[in-house]
Formats: structure tokens, sequence, C-alpha cells
């Protein structure tokens, strides 16, 4: 009986193994497995069988069936494996298409500059301070030592609503606006962004508005050496470590001593080319120790307090940090133009 | 300013230093030299030659045939074809093998079968400015107008060996609008002596109060008159290094006298004015405010009708010069003068500004008077003046001059001490570092215990206190060599404000949301913002606008997103969604007179495609809805509590249909929806949503309200529900019912569907709602639910005529 059921083992096997789908492995299962099947006929005659024959004869049996069921349900998974590959392969796509786009706005260049600035001021303990676009004679001019009739006025072209209201040129009245709100106590440390205004005519390098960033620093023991400190840390957090900054004297009627700024071009690194008009420095912004009369009329006392004012034009400072060539370009809103600065 | 580099070191020793060098320490110590122009270009083989013969060309009318002395054995021939060109003449020769400006060489050439070996020069071909050349030689060639050596270079005489400064001045700095001035200036930052000019004169017997009487009735306007008689001059052609020097400096010589007066003006930077004795009217000066509408007529022979806030120079009649301004036309200097009278005054800064801005008449005078020029050097100016044509034009200066003098000439003292420069500075400078920059400056001054007491010079009118001084000092010690240092004072926290935080939010959620951010021009058109308003009356309007399309404050951000919008469809991008925040300007008054309201508004406009997927086919026009979940979106993100409500709304430029008035708490701040579609037309534009809200009223109403809410523990149950109603039956309103009879288990209430047509008897429409009822408490039964279910489907029926729709 045991040759017997070697015989079948052999035979079962080589089935499985001949097998070429599930159905087949089916087939060979209740076959050879089933109720009725040769291996359960083999049991059936082991009563008459010896009690020293009938374990070894039992153990056989069970032998024969487990290594045939587990080569069975081997070839099964292997089919199953092979139809899901097949089924897979026919869902393939073209995953070179282009994907579904997420849709994203984005900043207007002029608004990312000025919000990096913000930021940088920030990190160096300023506020934020805001005012009116049109703006009182005083606060633009007369607050700013620029009585009326100031030669420096005509430095402006301004639009004059009535005599006395006025399209702000700059943003320094913000400064007036908020030492007056401090009456007279220190420290002051603000910028003032925002937009302005000029008669001028719009071409490649002017406009009839554009935006200024102003800022203010008022407190007791506050010295030029300062100015240069503060400047000299906004420069390379904004620029970028390896520039350099300069000041030339210059003169704007509400700084005393005044100075321009001037920071090492990036494209020669102070070599001298083209875009630096080969002196290796590019002009960026206007600056000086507060005009004792501002601090006078903002309510500060000039003996007690000093202070330094700058003022910076945004529009420039995107025009440096981009390459753009034409003001004229932050004002037409072309989404060419836009969708180039929605990464910043 | 332009400034000879030649000109310039007749006052100064500065050999030693190129133009370059002198421009860039100029530049960094706070005069800023714009350009540096060689005057020189690239010129080569020019020469002195005199004209010896000169005959018409026998086979060309126009030509000349000229044998020219340039200075070597044998005259060359050149044929010219100048007018003006004459035997005895000292003119210019570019020789064969020269080089004129423009890069153009000159060659041996045949003309009509005469050979020319070089060409006689016009003062353009050498480059000069057309404006500047002397209107005797703006037709022709240029003649020497003295004796010179044949063959002599000639670039040298011309001036073309020079070098011109172009100075940008800060207003504040008008002192170096004169050759003196800069020259104090460069002496100041070299440290070098300033060789004033000591003008000497023969003065005659006669006395020039015998020809001319001098009267002053402004005398606030005029503190100083001088007149200067001069009798018998000869007008002529000044000379050479005269008519190069004021070329150089960019102004046009025209004869002896007035060639005279301007490169005085340009030396000493004291404008001064010859008039014409025998034409002058009278042997009176008499210096008056101008009557109301008084005319005259100025050297440029332009009439100009004065008002009494301008100054005129009379005759004790008639007005004979616009004070400090220009002269007038019937004393002028001409060729015929003989006998004339030199005007050197000082004339107040106020009413030269006013005539020249009244009048649109800026001179190198009135430039000069309405900064206010050095009272010390007036008089000297006129003697200067004197002098010089008594040189060139001959005549004898009468025994003078006549004047009216109140003029103050004392220097303005102004003290400071060590400490206040170091402190403002940040520098540790010393006593005499000080003092070395005031000796270098020409202040004088007296130290005591470190308080300086200075003497500024009249000619430095800019500086009045010691914070000049301070500056003054920094910029001759170099603003390179004051120390960086951060300040010493208390740090401070910085940061943004509730409202700043906000904008920058809206800007991010409009930006996430697939919108870009435009920034337009504030001025606009009345005519643009009609469209969108019926009261155009209440404008900010800029006084004296440029154009009419920057004439008006906007009061509305959506017109010129539009242009945009409109903008961008002419050049092929139909699909844009842009959003601009920024002030409008509202007023209530007709004639304003105080500050308008200034507003922030957030506004957008959309138009073309909102969603679009090539491949896979997908297009989503922007509709209403698309707009009013941004809106909704940013109510939103911004905290706004308060009722909030869309009510249905008629506004001008938009589609009454489609439009949407937005209310917080009954409060107006904004509207929404589609652009009416003449409107649209007017911009050319397709189907286009807007929005605008009052951004500020939106902040207002906010505050930061965010807690945490405990995830609920029991299941809540949904359920949904179709309704039939009337087709004017408002969402809004059922969901109004819904939430007023759903007690505090219902917990949300959405629409999920509209439908309308068939299946649906006329007039009606479907709307469904997804109910959900939630109790935090414990497990909801079926019944509890059903209960409170049956309450709100009765209350839908009852007050909408709502019908369930099986
Ligand atoms: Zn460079």
């Amino acid at each position: 009986m045991l040759d017997r059921l070697q015989e079948l083992h052999d035979e079962a096997m080589k089935k499985v193994a001949d097998a070429s789908d599930l159905n087949d492995l089916k087939v060979v299962r209740i076959a050879y497995l089933g109720k009725k099947g040769p291996i359960t006929e083999v049991m059936k005659g082991m009563g008459k069988l010896s009690a020293e024959e009938r374990p070894k004869v039992g153990q056989k049996a069970n032998e024969v069936r487990e290594s045939v069921t587990s080569y069975i349900e081997e070839k099964e998974k292997a089919f199953e494996e092979a139809a899901l590959l097949e089924k897979l392969k026919k869902e393939s796509i073209d995953v070179t298409l282009p994907g579904r786009p997420v849709s994203k706005g984005g900043r207007h260049p002029l608004t990312s500059v000025v919000e990096t600035i913000e930021d940088v001021f920030i990190g160096m303990g300023f506020n934020v301070a805001e005012g009116p676009e049109v703006e009182t004679d005083y606060y633009n001019f007369e607050s700013l030592n620029l009585p009326k009739h100031h030669p420096a006025r005509d430095m402006q072209d301004t639009f004059f609503v009535t005599s006395d209201l006025l399209l702000r040129t700059q943003t320094s009245p913000v400064q007036t606006r908020t030492m007056e709100k401090h009456e007279g106590q220190g420290p002051v440390k603000i910028i003032c962004p925002g937009k302005v205004y000029r008669r001028d005519e719009d071409d490649a390098t002017h406009s009839h508005q554009f935006m200024q960033i102003e800022g203010l620093v008022v407190d007791e023991g506050i010295r030029m050496s300062d100015l240069k400190g503060i400047f000299a840390t906004f420069v390379k957090k904004y620029f970028g470590e390896e520039r350099n900054i300069r000041l030339r004297p210059s003169f704007f009627p509400f700084t005393e001593p005044s100075a321009e700024l001037d920071i090492s071009c990036a494209m020669c690194h102070g070599k001298g080319c083209r875009t630096c008009k080969h002196t290796g420095w590019i002009e960026v912004l206007g600056a000086g120790m507060v005009h004792p009369n501002v601090l006078e009329m903002g309510g500060f006392d000039p003996e007690k307090y000093s202070g330094f004012a700058f003022g910076m034009g945004v529009e420039r400072f995107a025009m440096l940090k981009y390459g753009i060539d034409d003001i004229r370009h932050f004002y037409t809103n072309d989404t060419r133009f836009l969708s180039q600065f929605t990464r910043v | 300013m332009l400034v000879s580099y030649k000109w310039l070191k007749e006052y100064i020793d500065i050999d030693e230093y190129s133009a370059k060098e002198v421009a860039e320490k100029l530049t960094r110590s706070g005069v800023e030299v714009d350009a540096i122009h060689p005057l020189n270009k690239e010129i080569t083989n020019l020469v002195v030659g005199k004209v010896v013969e000169c005959v018409k060309h026998p086979e060309a009318d126009k030509l000349n045939i000229c044998q020219v002395d340039v200075g070597e054995i044998k005259p060359v021939q050149i044929v010219c074809g100048a007018k003006n060109v004459g035997e005895g003449q000292y003119v210019a020769v570019a020789r064969v093998g020269a080089r004129l400006s423009g890069g153009m060489k000159i060659k041996r050439a045949k003309l009509r079968g005469e050979v020319s070996e070089g060409m006689i020069c016009s003062l353009q071909e050498l480059g000069f400015e057309g404006k500047l050349v002397p209107k005797k030689y703006s037709e022709g060639i240029f003649n020497f107008p003295q004796e010179m050596l044949a063959g002599e270079d000639a670039l040298s005489p011309l001036g073309l060996d020079d070098t011109i400064l172009e100075l940008d001045l800060t207003p504040n700095r008008s002192d170096c609008l004169s050759m003196l001035g800069v020259a104090y200036e460069v002496a100041a930052i070299l440290g070098v002596d300033v060789k004033v000019p000591e003008p000497a004169i023969v003065a005659s017997k006669e006395k020039a109060s015998d020809f001319v009487k001098v009267h002053v009735e402004a005398s606030g306007d005029n503190p100083y008159y001088g007149a200067t008689v001069i009798k018998g001059v000869k007008i002529g052609e000044s000379p050479l290094w005269l008519q190069t020097a004021l070329i150089a400096s960019g102004v046009r010589p025209i004869n002896n006298v007035v060639d005279v007066t301007n490169y005085v003006l340009l030396e000493y930077g004291q404008p001064l004015h010859a008039f014409d004795l025998d034409t002058f009217g009278s042997k009176e000066v008499l210096v008056r405010r101008a009557t109301e509408g008084e005319k005259i007529v100025t050297l440029d022979e332009s009439e100009r009708t004065l008002s009494g806030e301008h100054l005129v120079i009379t005759n004790g009649e008639d007005p004979v010069a616009l004070a400090g301004v220009m002269g007038g036309a019937t004393s002028e200097v001409n060729d015929d003068t003989v006998n004339l009278l030199l005007e050197a005054a000082y004339f107040d800064p106020g009413p030269v500004r006013k005539a020249s801005r009244d009048l649109g008449l800026r001179s190198d005078s009135s430039v000069r008077f309405e900064k206010g020029v050095d009272p010390n050097r007036v008089a000297a100016a006129g003697l200067r003046a004197a002098s010089l044509i008594q040189q060139l034009a001959g005549g004898e200066i009468l025994e003078g001059p006549v004047e009216f003098d109140q003029l103050n000439r004392e220097p303005r003292e102004v003290s400071i001490t060590l400490d206040k420069v170091n402190n403002t500075l940040g520098t540790q400078l010393e006593v005499e570092q000080i003092e070395r920059i005031f000796d270098q400056l020409q202040f004088p001054f007296k130290e005591n215990n470190a308080l300086f007491t200075v003497d500024v010079p009249t000619r430095r009118q800019d500086i009045s206190i010691e914070a000049d001084l301070v500056e003054e000092i920094a910029r001759l010690y170099g603003y390179d060599h004051i120390p960086t240092t951060l300040p010493n004072t208390p740090t401070t926290p910085g940061g943004l404000t509730t409202t700043q935080l906000k904008k920058r939010k809206t800007r991010r959620f409009l930006e996430g949301a697939g919108m870009h951010e435009a920034i337009s021009y504030s001025l606009t058109t009345a005519e643009k913002e009609a469209h969108f308003t019926e009261n155009v009356q209440s404008r900010v309007k800029v006084a004296l606008p440029m154009s009419e399309e920057r004439s008006t404050l906007r009061t509305t951000l959506l017109p010129h997103l539009l242009d945009a919008l409109s903008y961008n469809k002419n050049r092929n991008s139909y699909h844009v969604h842009l959003y601009e925040m920024g002030s409008v300007f509202h007023t209530e008054e007709n004639q304003v007179t105080v500050q308008p309201e200034e507003k922030t508004y957030v506004s957008g406009a959309f138009m073309g495609l909102w969603h679009e997927h090539s491949w896979q086919g997908e297009k989503k026009p922007v509709d209403f809805y698309v707009v009013k979940g941004i809106v909704e979106g940013l109510l939103s993100e911004l905290d706004v509590n308060g009722e909030i409500r869309y009510v249905q709304y008629e506004k001008a430029g938009l589609h009454p249909g489609r439009t949407a008035l937005l209310e917080i708490d009954g409060k107006e701040v904004g509207f929404l929806g589609q652009l009416h579609p003449s409107t649209a037309k007017e911009w050319s534009l397709p189907a286009t949503y807007v929005f605008e809200l009052n951004l500020q009223s939106l902040m207002e109403g906010t505050e930061e309200n965010l807690r945490y809410e405990a995830i609920p523990k029991y299941p809540a149950m949904d359920r949904d529900i179709a309704l039939v109603v009337d087709e004017s039956v408002k969402a809004e309103d059922l969901q109004r019912i819904i939430l007023n009879h759903g007690g505090k288990l219902l917990t949300r209430v959405a629409v999920f569907d509209l439908y309308q047509g068939e299946n649906l008897a006329p007039g009606k429409k479907s709307l469904a709602f997804s109910l959900r009822y939630l109790d935090r408490d414990k497990t909801l039964t079926e019944e509890e639910v059903s209960a409170v279910h049956e309450k709100v489907l009765l209350a839908l029926e009852e007050n909408a005529g709502a019908i369930l729709r099986s």
C-alpha cells in the first residue's frame, strides 16, 4: 500500500507540474485529494492492515496529501500573481502626460520686495507705520524742513489737489505723523512703505506713481555710525553677505548730514561694469541724520534726541534684484510678467 | 553746472591731478560729478592756417580754391565750400591724414579737377554743439578772431584740450554755481589755496553819478544796486580765450560786452546786466515792484505781463528789465552801443523765483538769484566786469559806481563743540583734526575749550546751524572713515499690527486661490469711474493734471483691473484672475478742502476659465459661484464674525440678475457679481466677474477667536431632503428656516443640489439639503432625530410652501 501511495503521489505531482492554469489545478485537486479520489480509496482499505502497518500507511497518506496540497497551493499562488500582473499591465497609463495643474496665483514683485524688507527690519526691532496718500502741505513738506518756496521743493514735482493738499511725493510725512504720536518719547523705530506720486512723464525709468520705503530711528544717542551699521546689516541680509556699502555726502532738506548709500555691484564685484556705470557701486538709497528742525516739529527735543532716516525706491530694488529693465512693467499687470514672480 | 577744467586751473594749482581724479574726489565729498566730457573727441592733425589766397573755382560757383599757409615752405591748396572763407583769415585746418570728431578721416581729394589737401573746418565739424557756435560762424567756417601762428596746433587755442566736469548740484550747494565756488570746494578737498582775481581799473574823472541816479523803492527785494557807467566802448567779437571759456560752460558767445557779463556770472556766480545807456530812456534807475498788468518786452522778444509780486528795473517810467531774470529789449546792448550802464545788484530770491515761475522764464541769472548770491561778491563782480570790458572793448569807466546799499555782508556765526561732532557722527575726532578741516574750507574760526565759533563765509549760504558744520566736517573727514556701529540703545520688539497681518493674510489667501496680485495707478479718469457709480461729482481731482488720463483719484479699484484684463486679452492671455489691494479716495465735498477718506479696498476681476485641463478635456469657466466661494473663503480666513448676508443687488456696471451685495450685520461691505455685458463690451471683455470689498471695514469687524472644540465622541446622523419650492424662494430663506427649527441637535445644514426642469411643475424648483444631527453627550436614536426632523419639515412647508420631493 505504501508503494501505491508513492505511486499516486508521483502521479499527482506530475499533473500539478503540468497544470497550465488554475482550472487544471482544480481538476488535479478534485482527482487526487477529493473524497472520491484514489488516496481516500487507499485509506478505506486500511482496516485490513495489521496494527503495526496501519500507522505507517496513515502517516504516508498524510505526507502525500500535504505534499500535493502544498504544491497545488504554491502553483495557485504563482498563477494568481501572474494573472494580477497581466491585469495591471493592461491598466498601464502614459506617465509622460501632464498632471492636473494646481492653480496658484502670486504676489506682485513690488509687494514681495516690500514684505521682504519689512521682515528684515522687523527682525531688527522695527515696526511698520502707514499714512495717507493724499497729504497736507505741512506733513509732506513743511514739517520736513521744506517751507513754502524752499528751492529744494523743485526736486520734486508735485500733484497738488488744492494749495494745501497734495498727493504725497514721498513716504517721509509718515515720519512726522509717527513722531507726533510718540509725544516726544523715544525710541521710534519704524519703516513706512507706500505709494508716492510725482509729476513725471512715464518712461523706462520714470513713473508718476511709485513705491517708497521710508525708515526712521529716533532715540537718545543715535549716531551716524549707527546708520552705517544698520545698513550694513540690512544690505547683507537683503542683497547677500558678500555685498559692501559706502556712504557719499548728499543733500536732503530733512537730514543733516545727508548721504547716498551705495552697495557694491553684484555683477562685477566692484571691478566696474555696465550695470554700475563702471564705478563698482550702485546707488540704492538716501539717508541721513534727522535734521534738528524735523525733530523739533515732530515734538522731539533735538538737544536730547537724535536719529537717522532713510528712504528707498521699491521699484529700484526690484529692478536691481530681478534684472527688470523697464519700470512700466510693474504697472501694466501683464500676467506673463506677474507669473514670473509666483515663487518669490 | 559745466566746469571747464582748464578754466578752473586759473584759480587753483592742481596740475598734479587729472580731471578724473578731481571729479572722483568731488563726488565722494558731496558735489556729484555726473559726467566727465573730454572736448577733444579724438581729433588729430588740426593746425592753424592762414588763407593767403582765395579764388573762385573755375568749374564750380560754390567752391573756392584757397592757398593756405600751414607753417610750411609752401602753402597747401584746399578747396573750400564755405561762403565766409576769405583771404587773410586764420582758420582751423584739418590736414591730410587728420581725424575729426566722429572718426571722419581727411584724405587728399580732387574736386572738379582741383587738388584739395585738407579741410578748413567749421566749429560743428570739430564737435562743438551747434547752439553754442557764435552766429557769425554758424553757417560756415570758423575764423580765429586774432592773429595766430600758422602751423601751430589748433586744439589748444580752440579749447579742445579741455575737459568738462558736469556737476549735478544739490539745491543747497548753489555756491558751486560759480567757478570760484568750485575752486573753493576743490581747494578744501585737496588742501590748496585759491587765487581770487584782483581787478584793477583806471577810472576817469567824470562821475557816474552825473549820468545816472539810483533809487530803490523795494529795498527789501533789492538791498544793493550798483550802477557803473562806461563810456565809449567798441562792441566787437570777444577774444578766443573768452569765447572758448563760454562755449565750454555751455554759453554762446555774442559780443565782447555781453560775453564779459556772462563770463563774470560764471566766474563769481553773480549775474550782471549791461544796458545801452543811450537807449535806457532816462538818467534814473528806479527799482520797484511791477504794477498789476504792466508789460515788458524781454531780450527774447516776448512780451511779458507782470504782477505786483514781480520786481522790475525801470528808467523811472517804464520797465527796462525784469530784475534778476532777464533784461528788456529796448535797452539791449547791440553793435552800435557806445555807452554802457552796468548793473551789479543783489536781488532777493523771493520775487525772482516768483517771476521765473509765473512767466516760465528760467535764465542763468534767475537760477542764481533764486538760490541767494554771495553778498560779498556783488560789487566785486561789477568791478571785475568793468575791468574786463575796458580791457576788451575799451572805453572810460566813470568814477563810481552809483550805489544803493543796505546789504548785510556780515558772515554768519555758528558754534559747535567737539563732543557734538563726535556724538553725532560716532567718531573720535580731536580738536586739531577739526581745525584742519575748517582751515581747508577757509572758514575763519576761534577755538576755546573744544568749542568752535565759526564765521561762515557768505559764499556758503547753506550753512546756518551746527548740523551744517557737522556735515562739512563729516564730508571732508570722509564718510568712509566714520565707523560702523549698532545703536547703543535698548532693543525694541518689532512686528506687524493685526491689520497689517490681516492684509498679508488676505494676499496669501487670494494667491492660494489662484489669483495674481495687480498694482495699478491711483489716478484715473472720471469716465472710467462713471461706469460704476452715479455720483461722479464728489471726486478728488488733481489741480493741474498732466493728462485727462490721470486727473482723478479712484473711488473703486475695478476700472484699472478691467484695463489689466483687457491688456492681457490683447496679448492672448484669456484666462486671467487678478486682485488688487489698495487705497480708494472718497470725499463728501464737491470742492475738496480737507483730506479725503482713504479706505483700503480689495477687489478682484476674473475672465475666462477657472480650471482647465487640456488633455482631460476639463473646462470650468468662472461663474458667480467661483467668485462667491473666494469671497466666502476670505471672510472665513479673516475671522469675520457677525451675520454675513448676500443680498440680490442692482448696481451700475453689473449684471442686474447676477450681483450680490455683501452685508455683515446689516452693514454694506462690498459686492460681487458679473460685469454688465455692456460694461464688459466697453472694455472689450468676455463674460467677466468681479468683487470689490471694503477690506478696512471687514478687518474692523473681526477678531481672532479661534478656540479648539472637542471632537465629538458619538456618531452624528445625516438626513438628506429634497424640497420642491417656488422658483423665487431663495436657498438662504430655506436654510434659515431649517436652522431656526432644528434645535440644538442640528449642527449643520448644507445645500447639495439644485434642480429645475422636467418632472417638476412649471415655476418650481427642487433644492436638496443635507442636515446633520448630533448630540455631544450620547448616541442619538432614530426617534429623537425624527422628532426634530419632522418639526423642521413642517416649518418648511408652513413658512415656505416647501414640499418634500418624493
Ligand atoms: Zn558692476
